[in-house]
Order: structure tokens, then C-alpha cells, then sequence
């Protein structure tokens, strides 16, 4: 969403400097801007409970330390887009919104295809996959997340 | 006692699935009860690199359900990933309409009977999405394993979501049964509620009059009239004895056990869900049009005209309450009747057509207090019904016309049930039950039962008027109950008063 605003706001600089050669959305050399830290969002504190949510809506491990750092430094690197004015631009979700969505006919035209469906299955039972039962939580397990995550 | 001192919140969130031949984003056929897994597309079973193609015929019925519950359509409108991880929805997410539906701000008007009160009431609708299914999980408690079926994944569904604007189960379950009927009559959805094309979700909370509302808890997946009604009216009573014993309701999510009649907690609740919501990147907005906005566009293909599909619109039940109750004079509480029952208004206004002269009242009460009742006890139908409306007219002009009586009738149609070849008439001259009104016979009946009991004559001369029914009644027994009982009732009166 942020990256689309960004996006969105250079190239709206774009054609409102240069309106005859809007047809290229690549400046033509590279900027630099240095971003003042003091003004960026900072970087919340990751705890034990948000790390375990964080793992489970993401099916992601941190596994150790490092991954913690990486993340804090992800955040980080993300919340400089913030930097970007983007008052007044409206949000741009996909660059086919302008587009006509197609509709198609209400006929059936797929489907029957079992095999194809089930090859990737690791076990089926009379053509159902077999899954774990319900919503399983995820395993805890004994990781060293360091001394900083201990949080409530 | 403490049911005066709280009050019950109810709305309700309502999944129909869409009544079309193929699924809503792939080409996969969407019909109940298929072999395991061979109505699933790849795109339906989530393999990489297939992508979505919004139906058309979804898009249709969505506008025209829209429309039938008098909702704004939005003229674009967007869809959206809701991711969560079950092992029904192969996708991690379910693609839906959150941010900006198909429609808001909508109403329908039903109507809540039960033995003692009969009233109109509004509900108010907030929005309608377009949204997929999920697949179906078989649970195997024994082997600690769930046994998936992905024909139902990616089912077009319509989430109509309403205020909250219903007090209790016999209102909530009212609502549902007049939207059943909506859709049935505009074939949007079948609303087969025992194989899930409707399904309920109840949010529910109590609070005191004047106070801020309750905490609420949401019941989900109601698959009956009678299972939406017993499972608000039980969760607003646990709600209020939690409270009334000092206890907190927890914002949670329960289901409804059927055997045992309560709702419990769900098994695999979760502490917060984080549905981490995001624009669908793979479907534009949808765009809707007008008669004026159409003239816009170059190519019909994938055009939608809302204006179109209003035309479509069919009376819908209100409408046909409202005009029956009007051409007809009828009570609503009647009118209600033959609407609720498929079928009853056709077989009614096929009636007084072919016999206008007939009392549109005394048609509506045989239709509803003896016909009904005849076809539930053999198993038939109005639609199957072996009765003609023809026979069925002749019958009622009998006892319009009192050669015979309102009693013999139930005889009669019995017999007609029996023998659809025979005519009413007929059948009244084979069984010899045409009613006696002649005032000499009857005269003379009435006048041996007066012989007969000085003390009920006795009674009535003090004033208790209702001794002249247990007379009369004596009188039509005595005739075989061929006696006309409004004439015998006329004649037993004078009797007494001359004597």
C-alpha cells in the first residue's frame, strides 16, 4: 500500500514537471535525498506475543536473534516511506484500475479435472485430501529470541 | 422478573449462495452434492500462476438481490483478499468485497406471527458483497484427521449484512424467512438452509434500557429457521444469567449444538484474528451502468445496466401481500398465509377467476384451514394437488349457497381427494349430505328437543344465552348433521320466545 503511494506520488511529480514526455516513468538520472531520521515513525517494540502472532499469520520463523534484527531493520527501511507526501492523492491499488473488468459468461467450462487437482496432495482418502484436524496452533518451541524480547 | 430489565440486540450476517451454473471466479460447475473434488478448477484449488474471471451471472444476481431489498447498488465497486489459513481454503484468502461492496443501505418489510400478535416490522440492510466460498472439511474425531472437499470452494456467495435491528429469535428467525422468500421468487439463491445455501450468522448482545449496548458474541453458521430462533433466544438468556450473577460476556465466537439446544464456544477460537485485508491485485474495480452512463461505453461486452435488471425484478411478497390484501379485501394475517406457502396464491386467484362470484374471504379460509391441512395429512402438495381449482370453486359456492354446510365440506374434500373425477356435487348426492333448510323438518327437530330438556330450556330463561348453542347443537345432531345450523339457531330462538 505504502510502496503504491510512492509509486504513485513520483510519477505524479513526473508529469506535473515534465507534461510532453510523460510516456517515460523512470527519471532520467537518479536522486538522492537524504531522509531525516528523527522525523521517521519508530520501530515498535517486538515482543514475545507479537512475535508469536507475526509467525502465525505469516507461517514464517524468526528463529533466532538475527531474524529479530532483520525484521526491526525491515520495519525501519518500510517506515521511510512515510517521508513521502502523498496529501491529496488518492491510493493507487492496481494499474488496471481504469480498466473494464471482464465478465465472462455464466457457463461451466472447467473443472473435472481430479487427478490434476489431487497430484500434489501428500494423502488423500476416497479423492478427499487429508489434512491435521481443525486449527492446529502453531508448535512452540524452544527458540533463543535474546533477553530483549522477554516482553509480557 | 428480569426479563423486563434487559433488552436483546440482535443482527444478523447472511451467506446465500448464488444460484448459477458455474463457480464465481472459475468456470468449475457449482452444484450441490457432486463426487469429492470434481467440480474444482486449478484456480480453485490455488495453483500458482491461475487467476480469477468474475462471472457475469453473479454480478447479475448480486444487482438484482440488490435491488429487491431496495439497496443502493454502488456503480463501482471492489474486491479484497481476507486472509486466514484453514485447509479449506487452499488460497490462504478469500477474495471479498470489504472496503467497498455491491450495494449498501437497503430495507426489507416482513411480517411476525405467532398465536397471539401479527405485526409488520423493517429491517434495515447495511450492505450486500460478493465474496467466494470455501471448500467443505469432513472432521474425523476418531483418527484425529479432516477430510477436505473443494467442490463448494469458490461458490459466489452473497453476504447480506443487516442492522442490528432485530429483539429477539422470533424476530430474527422472521426476517430470514421473508428474505428465503425474496430470493426464491427472484431465483437468486435456492436458500436450501439443510444443504447450507443459506446459512446464518446471529450477533448478539443485552443490555439495560438507556445503557450503552452489551458486549456481543456471534453465533455462527445457523442452517434453520427454527435453529436461528432456539439459538438467539437461548444466547440472550445465558447472556442476561451471566449478568445477573455478576459475570462478564466475552466477545467471542460460538456455534449451536442442535441436540442439546445451547450454544458453546468454538472449538479453535482465537485469541484476535488479523485478516490483513489487501486490495485483490488481480481484479479491477467493477464498474456498473445506467441507461445514461451506458451510452458511454463502445463495446456491450461485460456490461452491466442496472436499469436493465430492475425491470427484471418481479412482484416480490410485500408486493403481493399488498395487492392482495387490496383487490381482495383479505386480512393481512391471511394474505400472509397464502404468501408464505408456494403455490397458495396461484391456486387462490385461479380460484375467483374461474368462479368471481365466489366470497374471496370464504376462498381464502377453505384454502387456508381446510385445504392445507387435507394436503399435509396425504402427503400432497399444491402443486400435486389432485383437487382442481374448478372442483375446488364448486365446492365453496356449495356451502356459499348452504346446500351444504361448513362441517360436510371437510367430508366432502376428503372425498374429492379420494376420487378427483368425481364433482363436489356429485359426491354430496352419492353420500346423501345435502343440508336440510327447510324450515318444516327443521321446525319439528327443534321443537322435539325442547320436549326433551325442560332444564336447559330452564337455564337459558335465566339469562345464560349460551344454552341456546348446546341446544341448537343437540338439533343438528338430531338431523344427522344435515340441519342448517344458521336456520335451526333461528328457529330454536323463536321457539323459545314465543313459548
Amino acid at each position: 500500500m505504502q510502496f503504491t503511494k510512492l509509486t504513485c506520488r513520483l510519477w505524479f511529480q513526473r508529469v506535473s514537471r515534465h507534461n510532453k514526455d510523460f510516456c517515460s516513468k523512470v527519471p532520467k538520472t537518479p536522486k538522492w535525498e537524504e531522509v531525516d531520521h528523527t522525523r521517521i515513525p519508530n520501530v515498535p517494540h517486538i515482543d514475545q506475543e507479537m512475535i508469536n502472532h507475526l509467525e502465525r499469520v505469516s507461517l514464517v520463523e524468526f528463529n533466532n536473534q538475527a531474524g529479530i534484527e532483520r525484521l526491526s531493520k525491515a520495519i525501519e527501511s518500510a517506515n521511510k516511506l512515510h517521508m513521502v507526501n502523498t496529501d491529496g492523492i488518492e491510493p493507487m491499488e492496481s494499474v488496471l484500475e481504469d480498466r473494464m473488468l471482464y465478465l465472462r459468461e455464466d457457463k461451466v467450462t472447467d473443472g473435472r479435472c481430479k487427478q490434476e487437482v489431487l497430484s500434489n496432495a501428500v494423502k488423500t482418502i476416497e479423492d478427499y485430501f487429508v489434512a491435521p484436524p481443525g486449527n492446529i496452533p502453531l508448535k512452540t518451541k524452544e527458540r533463543d529470541y535474546g533477553s530483549n524480547s522477554k516482553g509480557s | 422478573m428480569w426479563s423486563k430489565q434487559w433488552k436483546s440486540v440482535v443482527g444478523l450476517e447472511i451467506h446465500a449462495q448464488i444460484n448459477t451454473e458455474s463457480k464465481l471466479f472459475s468456470g468449475a460447475e457449482n452444484k450441490f452434492g457432486g463426487p469429492t473434488n470434481t467440480q474444482v478448477s486449478l484456480f480453485d484449488a490455488a495453483f500458482p500462476g491461475t487467476l480469477p474471471v468474475l462471472n457475469k451471472g453473479c454480478v447479475e444476481a448480486g444487482v438484482l438481490t440488490a435491488l429487491a431489498l431496495r439497496c443502493t447498488v454502488n456503480k463501482v465497486s471492489k474486491f479484497d483478499r481476507k486472509h486466514y489459513f484453514y485447509a479449506d481454503l487452499p488460497a490462504g484468502y478469500q477474495i471479498t468485497q470489504q472496503r467497498q461492496p455491491l450495494a449498501v443501505k437497503g430495507y426489507v418489510d416482513y411480517c411476525i406471527s405467532d398465536k397471539n400478535n401479527f405485526q409488520t416490522k423493517t429491517a434495515n440492510i447495511t450492505q450486500i458483497q460478493l465474496e467466494q466460498d470455501s471448500g467443505k472439511s469432513l472432521h474425523d474425531e476418531k483418527d484425529k484427521i479432516s477430510l477436505i472437499d473443494l467442490n463448494r470452494c469458490g461458490t459466489g456467495l452473497m453476504e447480506i449484512v443487516t442492522e442490528p435491528d432485530f429483539s429477539d429469535g422470533t424476530d430474527a428467525s422472521a426476517f430470514v424467512k421473508e428474505l428465503q422468500k425474496i430470493l426464491q421468487t427472484i431465483q437468486t439463491c435456492d436458500c436450501k438452509m439443510e444443504e447450507g445455501s443459506l446459512r446464518v450468522d446471529a450477533n448478539i448482545s443485552v443490555h439495560k434500557p438507556g445503557e450503552r449496548l452489551g458486549v456481543r458474541t456471534e453465533v455462527k453458521n445457523l442452517n434453520s429457521i427454527k435453529s436461528v430462533s432456539k439459538a438467539i433466544s437461548f444466547e440472550v438468556k445465558r447472556q442476561i444469567e451471566l449478568l445477573e450473577n455478576g459475570g462478564v460476556v466475552e466477545n467471542e465466537t460460538r456455534s449451536f449444538d442442535t441436540e442439546i439446544d445451547e450454544t458453546v464456544p468454538m472449538r479453535d477460537k482465537e485469541v484476535k484474528t488479523d485478516y490483513r485485508f489487501m486490495p485483490e491485485p488481480n481484479l479491477p474495480p467493477l464498474h456498473l451502468f445506467d441507461n445514461e452512463s451506458v451510452k458511454t461505453v463502445a463495446s456491450k461486452i461485460s456490461v452491466i445496466n442496472i436499469d436493465d435488471i430492475q425491470q427484471k425484478l418481479p412482484p416480490l411478497p410485500e408486493d403481493t401481500r399488498k395487492r392482495l390484501e387490496q383487490q381482495y379485501c383479505l386480512k393481512r394475517r391471511d394474505v400472509a398465509v397464502l404468501v408464505d406457502n408456494s403455490g397458495l396464491v396461484d391456486y387462490f386467484e385461479e380460484v375467483m377467476r374461474l368462479s368471481p362470484t365466489t366470497n374471496a374471504k370464504l376462498v381464502s379460509n377453505f384454502i387456508i384451514n381446510q385445504l392445507l391441512g387435507v394436503l399435509n395429512d396425504k402427503k400432497f402438495t399444491i402443486h400435486n394437488c389432485p383437487v382442481t381449482t374448478d372442483d375446488f370453486g364448486r365446492l365453496i359456492d356449495l356451502v356459499q349457497t348452504e346446500e351444504i354446510s361448513y362441517s360436510t365440506s371437510y367430508k366432502v374434500l376428503d372425498e374429492m381427494f379420494e376420487h378427483p373425477n368425481i364433482t363436489p356435487e356429485d359426491i354430496v348426492e352419492q353420500k346423501d349430505w345435502r343440508q336440510i333448510s327447510d324450515t318444516q323438518v327443521l321446525t319439528n327437530i327443534c321443537e322435539k328437543v325442547l320436549e326433551e330438556h325442560p332444564k336447559i330450556i330452564a337455564k337459558y330463561r335465566k339469562g345464560k344465552l349460551k344454552y341456546l348453542h348446546t341446544l341448537v347443537n343437540k338439533a343438528v345432531i338430531d338431523s344427522n348433521n344435515k340441519g342448517n345450523p344458521r336456520i335451526l339457531k333461528q328457529i330454536m330462538e323463536d321457539l323459545l320466545d314465543n313459548k
